[in-house]
């Protein structure tokens, strides 16, 4: 049940635990119960909408910021990585396989902005060997959700 | 000029389908939301697409031959072995069709003569009476009730079999009831047909979608059956390609040999870029199925809570992405229930009588349709039904 529960939510954070219920075949007080463990064991770590930035009329920028690092005797990537994801700059961050070590998603309201983020908070942390700084145009797609409007439906209203 | 004086009279005599009359009403209105519409709701998986192009951009735009490609019917043989239970050799019992209505058309066509009776189920798809008649054959109906949750008796079976009774014609998971039959009934079923010496035309087409833990029985899993059965199954529900009309028919090598030959003169071969979107579709088809099937069943789900809220009572359907309920409480008929219901919500759901008679009393809702439309289309019933 968990599992189907987590993706009606990833899909649907805003279903109301009736309906839930009523796709699950279960009763509304097992949704309820799940969801509250989920949030206790940390599963669950927020909630949010999906907004495209695109379309709000406000100024801002984001980066993707590829970070190579030279891991650390104890505790490897963590310390730099958990000292990175606590700039308020940085939206997300992720330590990957590859050419790079850390990929951190980062927005400020210009470009100047997250400029001087990685110049002056990113680069100067003791480990860390490189940046390069990626700025994101527009966004097309983001949490499985499509930022074009969907398209008309294209069946036929009725059919056998 | 008179119609009856030079059009063919069986033709001519057929009724009108009840899906095209209120398709016709429906479509003259805008912003109705659908429960009428019998084909999945989701985009046919984008690695099959891209096969059918690039079967194009390869210049794939031949014939075939006449049964289809043979790596296709030989990957169908693998498929129905597995899924279905039945054995068939690609080369001599597999024939690829223009959707499985042409394989039940053809199907009735070799096997009937001028008279022949053939046992249906109602509540049924809309094609099956007329499909009989079309091959000359003339169909029984046989009443399905929704207090044996739309399965088929033996004791209804009996009740229409006579010494003229060529066939039997079924199809589950059932459209428009969602029934799906259990092991006891397939094998129950089967041992009808052998007695009365039938052969049993089975359209398996929703095989794979069956809800809460019931498995699909099919009829090819009755090794007794094999020589008289015609199994037919296809792309259109489970991997959401309907406009590709890519289905299959598979029969004992004494039967297709008459089945190919309608085929062979009256098609040719089936689409070939259809035939290579379907060789695609049998490469990964449990993972091309899951998320559409999750969401089937959820919804299925949410259907039944929805409308036993709304006092409309349903039986659950454990197949098919059909829900039947009963309307009949209300007292209207079938067709005015869904004509008010479209003049005052704006929703539409398709008359049970569309697929029978005994369709009286019941309207289908597909669910193949997204959720937030679904929502909407209950919150509607829902306040329609209180205004009755």
């Amino acid at each position: 049940m968990v599992e189907s529960l987590l993706d009606i939510l990833r899909s649907n954070a805003k279903e109301s635990p009736e309906n839930m219920a009523r796709l699950l075949g279960v009763d509304v007080t097992e949704v309820e119960n799940a969801i509250a463990r989920l949030e206790d064991e940390g599963i669950i770590r927020g909630w949010q909408a999906i907004i495209n930035e695109d379309l709000v009329p406000h100024d801002s920028v984001t980066a993707v910021i590829e970070v190579r690092v030279t891991p650390e005797r104890d505790g490897g990537f963590n310390r730099i990585a958990e000292e990175v994801s606590r700039f308020e700059e940085t939206e997300a961050v992720y330590l990957m396989s590859g050419a790079y070590d850390l990929l951190l998603f980062v927005s400020g309201k210009t470009l100047l902005s997250v400029a001087r983020f990685v110049s002056e908070k990113l680069s100067t942390i003791r480990g860390i060997v490189s940046t390069a700084t990626h700025f994101r145009l527009k966004t097309y797609k983001q949490n499985n959700v499509l930022m074009a409007k969907p398209q008309d439906d294209k069946r036929l209203v009725v059919s056998p | 000029m008179d119609p009856h004086a030079y059009l063919a009279r069986h033709i001519v005599d057929l009724p009108k389908s009840g899906i095209r009359e209120f398709f016709d009403i429906v479509s003259t209105r805008t912003g109705v939301v659908s429960l009428a519409i019998g084909e999945p709701d989701f985009d046919s998986p984008w690695h099959i697409r891209e096969a059918a192009a690039k079967s194009l951009d390869k210049g794939c735009t031949h014939y075939t031959g006449n049964a289809g490609l043979i790596e296709l019917r030989t990957a169908i043989a693998d498929y129905v072995h597995t899924n279905f239970g039945g054995t068939y050799d690609p080369a001599t019992e597999i024939l690829i069709t223009v959707g499985a209505s042409e394989g039940l058309d053809i199907a009735l066509r070799a096997i009937l003569n001028p008279g022949d009776e053939v046992l249906y189920h109602e509540p049924c798809f809309v094609s099956y009476g007329p499909e009989i008649a079309m091959a000359h054959g003339v169909p029984v109906p046989v009443e399905t009730r929704v207090e044996d949750n739309f399965r088929l008796s033996i004791e209804a079976l009996e009740a229409k079999v006579t010494p003229r009774t060529k066939a039997l014609m079924l199809n589950f998971p059932n459209n428009p009831t969602g029934a799906v039959l259990e092991r006891a009934d397939v094998e129950a079923i089967a041992a009808f047909a052998i007695r009365h010496n039938l052969i049993v035309i089975s359209d398996e087409i929703y095989a794979e979608m069956t809800w809460g833990g019931k498995k699909h029985v099919s009829f090819a899993s009755i090794p007794e059956l094999r020589d008289r059965l015609i199994l037919h199954h296809g792309y259109s529900k489970s991997w959401a390609m309907t406009g590709f009309r890519m289905a299959y028919v598979c029969a004992p090598k004494w039967m297709m040999d008459t089945i190919l030959k309608i085929h062979q003169y009256a098609i040719m071969c089936a689409p070939t870029t259809s035939q290579y979107a379907a060789l695609e579709a049998m490469r990964h088809p449990a993972e091309d199925m899951k998320p559409m099937l999750q969401a089937y069943e959820q919804r299925r789900n949410f259907l039944r809570a929805a409308f036993t809220e709304a006092g409309i009572p349903m039986h659950t359907p454990a197949g098919a992405f059909y829900a039947f309920p009963q309307i009949a409480k209300f007292g209207l008929t079938s067709r005015e229930f869904a004509v008010r219901l479209l003049d005052a919500e704006n929703v539409a759901v398709v008359p049970g009588t569309a697929f029978g008679a005994c369709g009286e009393g019941f309207v289908r809702c597909s669910y193949a349709t997204g959720l937030e439309q679904l929502k909407e289309a209950v919150t509607r019933i829902a306040r329609f039904v209180k205004t009755l």
